[in-house]
């Protein structure tokens, strides 16, 4: 973060521009791409411990009975994993973080509509991620009810339930800042010429999730409040006892919680829509379906919530409802990942980091997505609720799509703006190691869960040993894949090659500034002339 | 959709729609206390709704804002009546 350690190419970028390389240069700058920067750290840390705690998890597992930790200390563990990668990582990781750094520059604006705002987001987001992390170490300890928080046991645990909750409240006003903060810029801030229709793909699907992050979090807002109220208050309002109902807290939870998938993976879309042409050297297919289809899944994604809840006792007609509805979320996500193969198609693929990294998301993605269904399906889902496989299809979508995307993102867009690049081969090494660790991690869990292996126990029956021993080995080959591509990542952003306006002759107007970019980005404000995958309009071979 | 524009409602206008609101309070409390069975909650959440859009329209002037404001905010207010219909399928048929 100490800007004076880099020496960006060009003396007017933003790296220079306050004159002072102290801390305070970043934590009160009102600038998109140094918020986006203190965003992508910032995740970026709480993402490396939630990592060693995942590896802590796999290493209990690996066989039965204990191994390191107790059944208490499991719960924990599996607990602030979930809420810390999900609550601190990859809900702010796209819009935090290279939303912030890329979008303004996409659609040709100086800043976003409320820079005040914007850096007012990441202050509450450290000041809830500060909360969490005092909640883990305070009270009756770290949180033991597992990331979804569920009553009654939430109301009942002793550990420091109440802090966490009320951490994770905070970390949501930040999420819907941003959100609001994006759809204003959207729509007020788009250069002259910047019609929808050539809105780049990846600002389409901020837009869909900017819109979720404003409608859903509220929700989950006022469910973390009332957790609180059960505790402190004892109202009761998820007590039989008293006339509450249990299960409402779980609808209110996933009202949020289920339409926070898509606002992990809506994003992660959005980056693989972006390199995909850009390696292809073709425009995308399909266009305007693939922007539809971003606000399709954020709009029926946010009716799906339900099958979370098939085994909880809900309505049979409930559950016709969301098991259809989540059928049709497949459609909008399908057509993505067929007009992505369609750009593919007869395109002159180049195979570098970035593109790897889009590659493996369609593979891992349509995993994720197609065991879904299976879940989705309210007969099977019976089979295989809370097992296993409901972890691995979880990892699949959210780890290898979503995390993956991540890990093209920060390949293809840090360049930009650092001004200097990666080596190539140690990055195309460490993708694929992750790529061989994670399916061997996620896939062999998937079957542990079919053969019927609960989540959430720190043991399991002796035949469960050898799956569990493979999965484990596989997480140690996927963190030596990550801990490979951050050193060789951040190796090449202080110290690698120079890069050029555009490295990998992109035709969207983040290409078209210098590397890194100048504080207000453009010297004049541009005009665009052509859609953002017009290859040949924008002077590229 | 400027905030500039500042449009000024009568003090007639504001006592009226504070009339109504009271009436349909009142109206509220008629509808809990009739033996409508489920619709109880159908008949309680429709003049809330009614009351809400009220507020919001006039004392809120979003009556008199551009096009684009107002659809924005409708988007949002359907949204959570979806949420909370969707809700229903669950509560009523359990």
């Amino acid at each position: 973060m100490n800007s004076s350690e880099y020496s960006p190419a060009t003396p007017s970028s933003f790296w220079n521009d306050t004159g002072s390389s102290g801390i305070t240069a970043w934590i009160f700058s009102t600038d998109h791409k140094r918020i986006g920067l203190l965003y992508f750290w910032s995740v970026l840390s709480f993402f490396l411990v939630a990592v060693v705690l995942g590896l802590l998890l796999r290493i209990e597992l690996m066989a039965p009975g204990r191994t390191i930790m107790g059944p208490e200390t499991y719960n924990a563990l599996f607990t602030v994993h979930g809420a810390i990668m999900v609550f601190l990582f990859i809900i702010p990781g796209f819009p935090g973080a290279f939303g912030n750094l890329v979008m303004p520059i996409q659609i040709g604006a100086r800043d976003v509509s409320f820079p005040r705002l914007n850096l007012f987001s990441w202050w509450l987001y450290m000041i809830g991620a500060a909360v969490i992390i005092t909640a883990l170490f305070t009270g009756g300890g770290a949180p033991d009810t597992g990331w979804t928080f569920y009553v009654p046991f939430s109301a009942r645990s002793g550990t420091n339930v109440s802090l966490a909750v009320f951490g994770v409240f905070i970390v949501g006003f930040s999420s819907i800042v941003t959100g609001v903060n994006f759809v204003t810029t959207i729509h007020r801030l788009r250069a002259p010429g910047m019609s929808w229709d050539r809105l780049p793909l990846f600002v389409w699907s901020l837009y869909a999730t900017a819109w979720v992050q404003i409608l859903a979090t509220p929700i989950l807002g006022i469910t973390l409040l009332l957790i609180i109220a059960e505790r402190v208050l004892g109202v009761g309002l998820f007590d039989p006892v008293k006339g509450g109902d249990p299960v409402m807290y779980q609808h209110l939870f996933w009202i949020y919680s289920h339409p926070a998938v898509y606002i992990m993976i809506l994003p992660a879309m959005g980056v693989i829509s972006e390199i995909i042409p850009v390696f292809s050297r073709k425009p995308v297919f399909g266009y305007k379906m693939i922007a539809f289809s971003s606000i399709a899944i954020a709009a029926a994604g946010s009716l799906v919530w339900g099958h979370h809840m098939f085994t909880s006792g809900i309505s049979d007609r409930a559950i016709l409802i969301f098991s259809f509805l989540t059928f049709v979320v497949a459609i909008p996500s399908a057509i993505k990942v067929f007009n992505w193969v369609s750009t593919l198609y007869r395109g002159s693929i180049s195979l570098e980091a970035p593109m790897l990294y889009a590659l493996s998301f369609i593979i891992l993605f349509s995993i994720g997505g197609l065991t879904g269904l299976i879940l989705g399906a309210a007969a099977t889902d019976i089979h295989v609720h809370d097992t296993h496989f409901v972890v691995g299809h979880f990892h699949y979508v959210i780890f290898g799509g979503s995390g993956f995307a991540l890990f093209g993102a920060m390949h293809y867009w840090l360049p930009k703006f650092y001004g200097r690049r990666y080596a190539e081969k140690p990055a195309v090494v460490a993708w694929g190691l992750m790529f061989v660790g994670f399916n061997i991690t996620y896939f062999t869990m998937m079957v542990l869960g079919m053969k019927g292996m609960p989540r959430r126990y720190y043991d399991y029956l002796p035949e469960f040993a050898p799956l569990n021993l493979v999965a484990t080995v596989g997480s140690w080959i996927l963190a030596v894949g990550l801990v490979l591509m951050l050193v060789n990542l951040i190796r090449g952003l202080r110290g690698g090659e120079p890069v050029g306006d555009n490295p990998w002759g992109g035709a969207t107007l983040e290409w078209t500034v210098p590397s890194p970019p100048p504080t207000e980005n453009f010297p004049e404000e541009p005009v665009v002339t052509h859609g953002p995958y017009d290859f040949s309009k924008s002077g590229m071979p | 959709m400027t905030e500039a524009s500042h449009h000024i409602i009568s003090y007639r206008k504001l006592t009226a729609v504070w009339g109504v609101l009271l009436l349909l309070t009142a109206a509220t409390v008629v509808v809990t206390r009739l033996d409508l069975g489920p619709y109880k909650i159908v008949g309680a959440l429709s003049i809330a709704c009614f009351k809400a859009g009220l507020v919001i329209a006039v004392f809120m002037h979003m009556k008199y804002e551009g096009r684009l404001l107002r659809t924005l905010l409708f988007i949002a207010l359907v949204t959570l009546a979806i949420f909370i219909g969707f809700t229903f399928f669950d509560v009523l048929y359990r």
